[in-house]
């Protein structure tokens, strides 16, 4: 927050670049990226890791600036994923149209959803934002109409999507378009923080009495932020079917929600540089843990040791765990503390939640 | 419990508190004499109440407080209750859902409850134990309440305006019940109703902006009309049946 | 008419699985303020070792058949002991992360069973007379339902009785109301907080043995499907109300059982439309006094 912003521009603009033309160059990061960067392993795992980059970011607009914890956050993902498949499926329209229209009915879906949720507050909401995210994962498992697939999924329909998007030799523009939605959702959480609506979102958080003894109804900023968050995700969730050439129905699972907490916390609520690199650490190490399990070295290890370690989400869940215990600020807090290591600081600055819990 | 005459039963030095981070008490220091009632004035939202439930660290406070000489402001809430420490909070707070038998026998601390005590100053409540504690008038409430601190043997009782609200009638019968339950343990009362104050009051502190602006007897207090006005906002005129 | 009352009958053991779960959830809520999201795995874990040792007994006699819902509630209590005291005093008071540690925990857990039993479902037997049927009104009703709706009445009766008659229950009762001033009477209310997780769990750990005879199989996945029905309960019931907990498990149940058959699978979005229509009209819930 305090850093300056000229800096930070100059950085940011660095960052969007060299990530811009990295597909054009070869890099290799042994252990974290499966061969050099031009290759398609590599830029898809990256391409990855800027999908759930920015689907943290939305949730980050939603939990770090307007405390609120939902637990449906999938259903928003899902609905672009799902939405835009099945709009390409049925309609024949071009990608672009399709994408419009998919934006367009998920708008809604995050308003209607939201409008409901916000009836009530604190743990009520993430719970009945939970009921409505699952009720849609439960809609996609069933396959209404033969339109989702149900357990096998959905596979995109390439006809009407630009032949340049498709295929694995494409992957590279795929990487390009993810990088455009990933700067482009950043631009607007950066928009929302900063605009009316998201100061009052964030004064409401802090404490929701002072902003209404002001006159001012909180719930209209929240219900501005939700749908922000909403769409942003939907298109995020857009990209992801593009991307994997389909969809299934864990993207819409309570699960995918939770994944997208764990980025957040581990990178540190309301820090939008943090919930990147807490997205970018998950994903790869997801991958990574899910190829230690199967190495040698845990193969031969005794079952007490064994068992536990050929679970990803096992080492995963504990991490998260320490984390929320020890290391509130997640990444970036604990960045924060050691750079500032001789500013003595309140306790309460590195719980960022707490404010927002009652 | 009584403490050695002279030494005060409370006393407390640059108390500061906050509620979600905003200050609510900057900076207050009292002490409470081991006998009679200490009261607490000022306008409303000026930090009386928060100063009692930071004594009680009911919200986050820092400062020295000791109770009978024992530093009590690193404990929690129950433990310094349990120190002997009786609160009658704004606004009665009885258990709604409870009955009034099960009100008190949550409050009781000791092996001998002060039963005859309690039935004795609030004969009203006697026929009603088993009534639910929800469905009691506002003044039969306060009655809970304040039966709640009385029946335990307490160092020092911390009374929240229990005249609040309630009729004319109810407010002589919870001041004499003060004015009884005073002649046992040393109370420390905040108090919007000054002809309570005058009857009940020894010493008095006036508390603006979340600090102490006035500290001295009750009574000269509000005798002086120009210092009670610009403490208080009104006059410290005698003008009902409650001071006799 | 027959099937009429065989939907009653299931929809009411359904209902009674769904009690032990939210039992436990709008206890933990009303008094502490923390949405367990662990409280599925107190279920699956209670089923798992409970069906372990249900087989070194004998799974078809009613010996084992008792031992495990005594192991079941016995391991979901003891884990949900040390889960509150372990994750979530020290995080005394901060709800949101209260929540984080138990989504972490529910994570977790679920891979390590995954781990250990393996992901696919296990099929179960018990006493023999639990798998056939009684008719009643001339539809054939599966026992186990019965033992299911019987065994929730008991845990329901019994946890009325504590919190009526005993002075923890009176504290928790107190609690649910106002917890501040319960402390400034001069009580540790952290102390029932490890008691109602304990009496959750425990409720938990139950419901999972008899989850796996009402479904006739265990899987890590057992607890978290029945969870975010007995959230959903716990709303529309009114969050800390246990009377309200009892009256949605019964009727959510219902309306899913009468749904799925008569609008063609439609239950789970029959029960959300009901979510979403009691936050519209009473946002507290049918019992609760307030949000």
């Amino acid at each position: 927050m305090t850093r300056p912003p000229i800096p930070a521009a100059v950085g940011g603009t660095a960052l969007i670049v060299l990530m811009a033309v990295l597909p054009l160059l070869n890099v290799r990061v042994p252990g974290i990226l499966p061969g050099a960067t031009y290759q398609p392993g590599a830029l898809s795992l990256l391409a990855l890791c800027m999908v759930f980059a920015a689907l943290a970011l939305s949730y980050n607009l939603m939990l770090g600036t307007a405390g609120l914890l939902s637990f449906g956050h999938a259903l928003a993902f899902g609905a672009g994923a799902y939405g835009l498949g099945i709009v390409l499926e049925r309609t024949g329209l071009s990608l672009w149209s399709a994408l419009l229209v998919t934006l367009v009915g998920c708008f809604v879906v995050a308003q209607v959803t939201g409008a409901i949720s916000l009836r009530v507050t604190g743990i009520p909401f993430a719970m009945v934002t939970l009921a409505f995210a699952q009720a849609a994962s439960v809609l996609v498992r069933r396959n209404p109409w033969g339109s989702t697939g149900g357990d096998e999924g959905l596979s995109l329909a390439t006809a009407q999507v630009p032949e340049w998007m498709v295929g694995v030799a494409n992957t590279r523009n795929l990487y390009w378009v993810t990088l455009a939605m990933l700067v482009l959702v950043y631009a607007v959480v950066v928009w929302i923080d900063r605009s009316r609506v998201g100061h009052v979102a964030a004064a409401t958080r802090e404490n929701e009495l002072r902003v209404r003894v002001l006159g001012i109804r909180p719930y209209a900023a929240k219900l501005v932020v939700f749908t922000v968050a909403g769409v942003l995700a939907s298109l995020t969730g857009a990209v992801y079917l593009l991307l994997q050439s389909g969809t299934v129905p864990r993207v819409v699972s309570a699960d995918l929600t939770i994944t997208i907490l764990v980025m957040v916390v581990l990178g540190g609520v309301g820090s939008r540089w943090g919930v990147i690199v807490g997205a970018v650490v998950y994903t790869v190490l997801n991958q990574r843990l899910s190829l230690l399990a199967h190495s040698d070295t845990v193969e031969s290890l005794p079952a007490v040791l064994r068992v536990p370690l050929s679970e990803p989400m096992f080492i995963l869940g504990t991490v998260f765990i320490l984390v929320v215990m020890f290391f509130p600020g997640g990444i970036a807090g604990a960045a924060r503390t050691t750079t500032r290591t001789r500013t003595r600081r309140e306790g309460r600055d590195e719980s960022p939640l707490a404010e927002s819990a009652a | 419990m009584t403490s050695t005459p002279g030494e005060p039963v409370l006393a407390v030095e640059h108390l500061r508190a906050d509620i979600d981070g905003q200050q609510v008490v900057e900076d207050v220091s009292l002490t409470v004499p081991s006998s009679g009632v200490t009261a607490i004035l000022g306008r409303n939202g000026v930090g009386k109440t928060s100063t009692l439930r930071a004594i009680l660290g009911l919200i986050h406070r820092t400062g020295d407080i000791r109770l009978a000489g024992e530093r009590i402001d690193r404990l929690p809430t129950h433990k310094i209750v349990q120190r002997g420490v009786g609160y009658v909070p704004e606004d009665r707070e009885v258990f709604a859902k409870l009955t009034v038998a099960e009100n008190l026998r949550l409050a009781v601390r000791t092996a001998q409850p002060r039963h005859d005590l309690v039935d004795a100053l609030f004969p009203d409540l006697v026929g009603r134990r088993d009534q639910v504690a929800g469905t009691l008038s506002g003044g039969q409430q306060q009655m809970v309440s304040l039966a709640r601190a009385l029946v335990n043997d307490n160092r020092i009782l911390l009374v929240d305006e229990p005249t609040k609200g309630l009729a004319p009638r109810v407010v002589l019968e919870v001041t004499d019940a003060l004015e009884e339950a005073a002649k046992t343990v040393p109370i420390l009362l905040v108090e919007q109703n000054l002809d309570v104050v005058r009857r009940l009051a020894g010493p008095a502190i006036v508390i603006e902006g979340g600090r102490v602006v006035h500290t001295g007897d009750a009574t000269a207090l509000l005798d002086d009309a120009d210092l009670t006005t610009r403490l208080l906002g009104v006059h410290g005129d005698i003008s009902s049946e409650v001071a006799r | 008419m027959s099937t009429v009352v065989l939907l009653a009958v299931t929809g009411l053991g359904l209902g009674a699985l769904y009690f032990l779960v939210a039992s436990g959830l709008s206890l933990i809520y009303g008094l502490m303020h923390v949405l367990n999201f662990a409280h599925g795995s107190f279920l699956t874990l209670g089923a798992f070792l409970g069906w372990m040792v249900a087989q070194r007994i004998d799974a078809t006699s009613w010996l084992g058949f008792a031992v495990s819902m005594l192991v079941g509630a016995a391991v979901g209590a003891l884990v949900a002991a040390l889960t509150e005291l372990v994750l979530i005093r020290p995080l005394y008071e901060r709800h949101i992360e209260q929540v984080l540690v138990t989504v972490g925990l529910s994570l977790a857990t679920v891979a390590l069973f995954e781990g250990i039993w393996g992901s696919d479902a296990r099929f179960i037997r018990g006493p023999e007379w639990l798998d056939r049927t009684t008719s009643i009104a001339g539809a054939a009703i599966p026992n186990d339902r019965f033992v299911v709706i019987a065994v929730a009445g008991v845990v329901l009766v019994a946890i009325v009785m504590f919190l009526r008659h005993t002075r923890y229950g009176m504290i928790i009762r107190a609690g649910v109301e106002n917890r501040a001033m319960v402390t400034a009477l001069g009580i540790d209310v952290r102390r029932s907080f490890t008691l109602v997780f304990t009496i959750g769990g425990a409720a938990a750990g139950l419901g999972g043995v008899l989850a796996s005879h009402y479904f006739g199989y265990v899987s890590p996945s057992l607890g978290g499907s029945l969870l975010i029905f007995a959230f959903i309960v716990t709303v529309i019931g009114g969050l800390g109300s246990l009377t309200g907990a009892a009256v949605a498990s019964v009727l959510v149940a219902l309306l899913q059982q009468f749904a799925n058959y008569y609008l063609s699978g439609t239950g789970d979005f029959v029960v959300v439309l009901a979510l979403a229509a009691v936050l519209l009209v009473r946002p507290t819930g049918l019992m609760g006094a307030r949000a």
